[in-house]
C-alpha cells in the first residue's frame, strides 16, 4: 500500500524533467503524476519532459489516455514530452487494444529520448 | 449477480471483492502472476492483464465494484486462464453499442470492452439492466 501512496519523483537536469515510473500505477496516482509534472514545468520552466516507462508491465486505455493527455497539456505549456523505454509486449498490446496516442513522441531509450528533446528545444 | 455457465472441472485460483483502486492494481498483479505460472509468454501475460484491467476499471467506474474470480482449466480443448468479473451495477442498456470501438457512455475512452475482447481468446458478456453485468475472458495457455 505504502508504495502506491508514494509520489513519483521528478528530477530536473538542465532544461529537462526526468520521470521514471517504477510502480504499477492505480488511476488516481496516474492523474496525480499528470498534475505533478505540469506543476513542475511551471515551477522550473523546463522545456522538455522525459518519461521512462521501461518498468511498466502494462499500459491500459486509462494510463494511455493519461500519458497522451500529459503530452498535449505540456505542449500547450511549451514543453515537449518524450516517452521512452516502452516494452515490446506493452507496445503490441496497446496496438491490439486499439489505442492511439496522438501527440505522444516516443524513443527507444533514455539516451535517444534526450537527443530528441534537445533537438526539439534547440530548433 | 449473473452467473455464466461454467465447467465444474475448472479449478478456482482466487476470488475476491473489488472495492478500491488498490484492489484493481492487486488483482491485475495476481492475474499476471497466474498467467506467468501457467507458462504464458510475456506478450500473452500482458494481453490478459491489460484486458482484465479494462474490465475491472469498468466495473469500478460504472458499478462501484464487484467480484473478480480467477480460474484455470480446459476451455475449448485448451488449458486456459479464465477470469470472471461480476457486478451488481446498473447493467448495460445496449450491449451491442457498448462493444463498438470508440463508444463510451461515461468518462472512459470507449476502448474498454471491444479492446479487451481483442486481447483474449474468448469473451462472454451478459448484462441485465438493474441486475448487473458479468464478463468472462479466457486466455489459452
Amino acid at each position: 500500500m505504502l508504495v502506491n501512496e508514494r509520489k513519483i519523483p521528478i528530477i530536473k537536469i538542465r532544461d529537462f524533467l526526468i520521470v521514471s515510473i517504477q510502480v504499477d500505477m492505480h488511476d488516481r496516482l496516474a492523474l496525480q503524476l499528470q498534475t505533478q509534472i505540469l506543476e513542475e514545468i511551471a515551477r522550473t520552466h523546463a522545456r522538455g519532459v522525459l518519461i521512462d516507462i521501461s518498468t511498466l508491465e502494462m499500459v491500459d486505455s486509462f494510463i494511455g489516455r493519461v500519458l497522451s493527455g500529459m503530452a498535449s497539456m505540456a505542449s500547450i505549456m511549451d514543453a515537449a514530452v518524450v516517452i521512452v523505454g516502452m516494452q515490446p509486449a506493452v507496445a503490441i498490446t496497446l496496438v491490439e487494444l486499439g489505442l492511439e496516442m496522438p501527440g505522444v513522441e516516443t524513443a527507444l531509450n533514455m539516451e535517444l529520448g534526450m537527443e530528441m528533446l534537445e533537438k526539439r528545444v534547440n530548433t | 449477480m449473473i452467473e455464466l455457465t461454467s465447467d465444474p472441472g475448472w479449478e478456482l485460483l482466487e476470488e475476491h471483492p473489488l472495492e478500491t483502486e488498490f484492489d484493481i492494481v492487486k488483482a491485475r498483479q495476481s492475474v499476471r502472476q497466474f498467467a506467468k505460472d501457467a507458462g504464458m509468454g510475456i506478450v500473452d501475460q500482458t494481453r490478459i492483464t491489460t484486458a482484465v484491467s479494462e474490465l475491472l476499471r469498468n466495473m469500478y467506474m460504472y458499478a462501484g465494484g464487484g467480484i473478480i474470480r480467477i480460474q484455470k482449466g480446459l476451455f475449448d480443448h485448451h488449458q486456459s486462464l479464465i477470469i470472471t468479473c461480476l457486478d451488481e451495477g446498473p447493467g448495460i442498456d445496449n450491449v451491442e453499442l457498448a462493444m463498438q470501438d470508440g463508444y463510451t457512455s461515461g468518462q472512459g475512452m470507449g476502448y474498454g470492452l471491444p479492446g479487451a475482447k481483442r486481447l483474449v481468446d474468448d469473451f462472454e458478456l451478459q448484462s441485465q439492466p438493474g441486475k448487473g453485468t458479468t464478463v468472462r475472458v479466457v486466455k489459452w495457455k
